[in-house]
């Protein structure tokens, strides 16, 4: 990685608004303004491109420890960083589980070696994600890691009573429970959305109303116990519904949507093609409409990626053997770019709202989505909007290949990454 | 027709009365002294079993040695599956042995398709059932059953149009019932689904049927009726309190056929569950079709192997009446 104390990016638009110059000086943001002296500093012409704050994903596998066959948190933060990424939440599902204050310390330290992102463990709301009895919340906020942000991810907190006693406990210490929201025997056998297209293909079904009704319970003891709670990878019009029901009461919900559910559909699991298999699974044609209204209109507050890498081998084979999920740090931006900016729902300040500023909002992430103004740390993100390209897999960073967009033009390439002041990612190539 | 034969879906009704049309002609073999036809000699056919089914293995097996196919069983069961290959591994070890087509049957919906568009394996695939998806040779010696006992024996070049079709049981889990439906539709017939409300799928209003909860309201308007086969088990996960609730209001007794216009007929996939969802009155009666099926299973598949393997040898229907057989060679 360069270690160039002062950066000149020159002509940037500022989160897509009028082009100006930012200086870089160390790890913070020394001025941002017209005609800037570049006397010392490394210049990145940047006419004609968007300047964000470092993108931050409050969702992400990365699979150390336990499965580096398919992506380390060295690995993973290489991806991060080509996605524009400046800091990942790193989910708790791991083996072992990030459910002890020594499992998170570890991942948080490998992250800090790796030095491509800032990577901030979850912790397991419950031992071994069983969902039975609570992990020690408290010691793992305690820790050098300072996990704020609770997740059994891929399995849901589905005992009524201890996800009530999860969001009180974490109000000590202002932490949040984020939801895995899958009722579990409505979902036995689960293969792919209920519906039309489940019903030709004849795959289990995995019905709106088992992602709705958790949510539905969880925001209303949310507000029964004054507990914040974040709802992961939001997927169906109704639990848009019952989100923006919840927001209107007052409830404090947020939540979160991922790229592939603001752009795939179930019509492409017609092709058995486990690389399309993901959970929850992809919709409808109306809930693809209504996820992107309600990521505009703020119901849905983030974009977070899911990113979930699995072996080859888990993905080559019949549908009902494969693994669930998708990578998605490396193409999170140009699909929003494509759903959200180019359809005019968006423009790229609301991008940096989502999936900058909100996130690291949500996870208590003091030094991550901050303005663009001096004095603020540089972490910042330059992406050429203009460009467009084919999704090729074997350019990518992370240790695994299973895109659902291999082979389908998208828009939007991260030029630079900068981390603290540094360049992670330069001419679209890591540093 | 296409390479493979996946789905009853992928069929035209040009090709679906092809098939039924060559089949007749297979029929024919089955009443000669020496039941063998030359068509695939040299050719091998892989039967890859990665669920149980004697009968439908048998039946292929029989189709396939009397078109002179060498013929290899494939069973997952005390094979390197169990041991964890993969679907891939499996297909291309057959591969490189020299299949010229795989016939396979497997508990996961999709897995025919998948092996047969991943690039894994060349060789035609014929789906012998997969999972709760299709099993389109079934529907296929289905319509063809219809065809003979409502229609006739002469009937060459015919579909079913207009006829009325009930198909009664398990819907949500039957790849018979799904391809059955799209075959039937593509024939002309008019199909009618019956079940209790938690055994009819999702999603159900976009295929090409009526559903009815009744069995009795449909049974006077039904020119066949298709008792499909229903697990013990099912009423455990809910689907429906006891047995004989089930066979109270959804199973077919001397009563209920009694309904049944003179002419209709009765059919069953096999296997049946007697005393469930058919009586074995009704089971053992004249209007069940079900040892005929079974017999036809075998025509049928003789007819698409016939067509899929065979297309660049001298026809068996359009040179003479008769098929060539080893005896006239």
């Amino acid at each position: 990685m360069s270690e160039t104390t002062k950066t000149l990016i020159r002509g940037a638009k500022v989160l897509g608004g009028e082009p100006q110059d930012v200086l870089i000086d160390g790890e913070t943001i020394a001025e941002v303004g017209q005609n800037l002296s570049a006397e010392g500093a490394t210049v990145v012409e940047a006419a004609g491109q968007v300047l964000l704050p470092g993108l931050v994903d409050l969702h992400t596998h990365l699979r150390e420890p336990g499965r580096e066959d398919s992506e380390t948190v060295l690995t993973g933060t290489r991806a991060a960083a080509s996605g524009g990424y400046t800091a990942v939440f790193a989910m708790a599902n791991t083996f072992p589980v990030a459910d002890t204050a020594g499992v998170v310390e570890q991942v948080y330290r490998l992250g800090q070696e790796a030095g491509y992102c800032d990577v901030q463990p979850i912790g397991a709301v419950t031992i071994g994600l069983e969902g039975k009895q609570l992990s020690e919340l408290g010691a793992m906020h305690d820790s050098a890691a300072r996990v704020t942000v609770f997740s059994d991810d891929g399995k849901c907190v589905d005992d009524a009573v201890i996800m009530r006693r999860a969001l009180e406990y974490v109000k000590a210490f202002g932490g949040v429970v984020a939801q895995h929201a899958q009722e579990p025997r409505l979902t036995e056998g689960a293969q792919m959305n209920e519906g039309v297209v489940s019903a030709e293909l004849g795959l289990g079904g995995w019905p709106a109303v088992a992602e709705e009704s958790i949510i539905a319970r969880d925001v209303l003891l949310a507000e029964h116990v004054g507990s914040r709670v974040h709802i992961c990878h939001l997927s169906t019009a109704g639990s848009v519904e019952i989100v923006r029901w919840a927001k209107s009461r007052g409830i404090d919900v947020t939540a979160e949507v991922t790229p592939h559910h603001l752009l795939l559909t179930d019509e492409l699991v017609r092709s058995y093609n486990p690389v399309y298999k993901v959970n929850p699974p992809l919709r409808t044609e109306a809930d693809v409409r209504a996820l992107r209204e309600a990521l505009a209109d703020g119901t849905i507050d983030i974009v977070a990626t899911d990113h979930a890498p699995h072996p080859h081998e888990d993905k080559d084979c019949e549908w009902a053997a494969a693994a669930m999920g998708m990578v998605g740090l490396e193409t999170a931006l140009s699909v929003v770019q494509q759903t959200m900016v180019e359809t005019g729902l968006l423009d790229w300040a609301g991008v940096a709202e989502r999936m900058s500023f909100a996130p690291a909002r949500i996870g208590s992430l003091a030094h991550h989505g901050r303005p663009v103004s001096a004095g603020e740390p540089a972490n910042l993100t330059l992406v050429d909007t203009s460009y467009r390209g084919v999704v090729d897999p074997a350019h990518f960073a992370s240790r695994s290949r299973n895109t659902p967009y291999e082979g389908r033009e998208l828009p939007g390439r991260v030029t630079h990454t900068f981390l603290r002041g540094r360049a992670t990612v330069v001419d679209g190539k890591l540093a | 027709m296409k390479r493979h034969l996946i789905s009853a879906a992928d069929l035209t009704r040009d090709d679906a009365v092809l098939i039924l049309d060559t089949a007749e002609e297979m029929a024919r073999i089955a009443d000669r002294p020496i039941k063998k036809l030359p068509t695939l000699r040299g050719r091998t056919i892989c039967n890859l079993f990665f669920e149980d089914s004697t009968r439908t293995r048998i039946s292929f097996e029989a189709a396939e040695k009397r078109l002179s196919a060498d013929v290899i069983n494939f069973a997952a069961k005390g094979s390197s599956v169990s041991k964890g290959e993969s679907l891939k591994d499996t297909a291309q070890t057959l591969e490189a042995m020299g299949v010229d087509a795989v016939v396979i049957r497997h508990s996961a919906s999709g897995a025919p398709y998948r092996l047969a568009t991943s690039g894994w394996i060349d060789a035609p695939v014929i789906n012998a059932g997969d999972g709760t998806h299709q099993h389109p040779t079934q529907a296929l010696l289905d319509a063809f059953t219809m065809r003979r006992r409502l229609v006739g024996k002469d009937a060459l070049g015919q579909d079913l149009a207009g006829r009325r079709i009930t198909i009664v049981g398990d819907v949500l889990h039957s790849r018979v019932a799904r391809s059955n439906v799209d075959l039937l539709h593509t024939l002309g017939a008019e199909v009618t689904l019956v079940a209790p409300p938690t055994l009819v799928p999702v999603g159900v209003e976009r295929w090409p049927c009526e559903v009815s909860y009744s069995l009795d309201e449909v049974l006077p308007k039904s020119d066949a009726v298709m008792m499909l086969r229903v697990q013990r088990e099912r009423m455990n996960a809910a689907f429906f309190p006891t047995e004989r609730e089930y066979s109270r209001r959804y199973g077919l007794d001397g009563a209920r056929m009694a309904k049944m216009p003179e002419h209709a007929i009765v059919m069953h996939p096999g296997p049946m569950v007697r005393g469930m969802e058919i009586t074995a009155e009704v089971a053992d009666s004249d209007r069940c079709t079900v040892v005929e099926q079974v017999a036809n299973g075998v025509s049928i598949r003789m007819a698409v192997l016939y067509l899929l393997l065979g297309g660049s040898e001298p026809a068996v229907t359009t040179t003479s009446a008769a098929p060539r057989t080893e005896e006239s060679k």
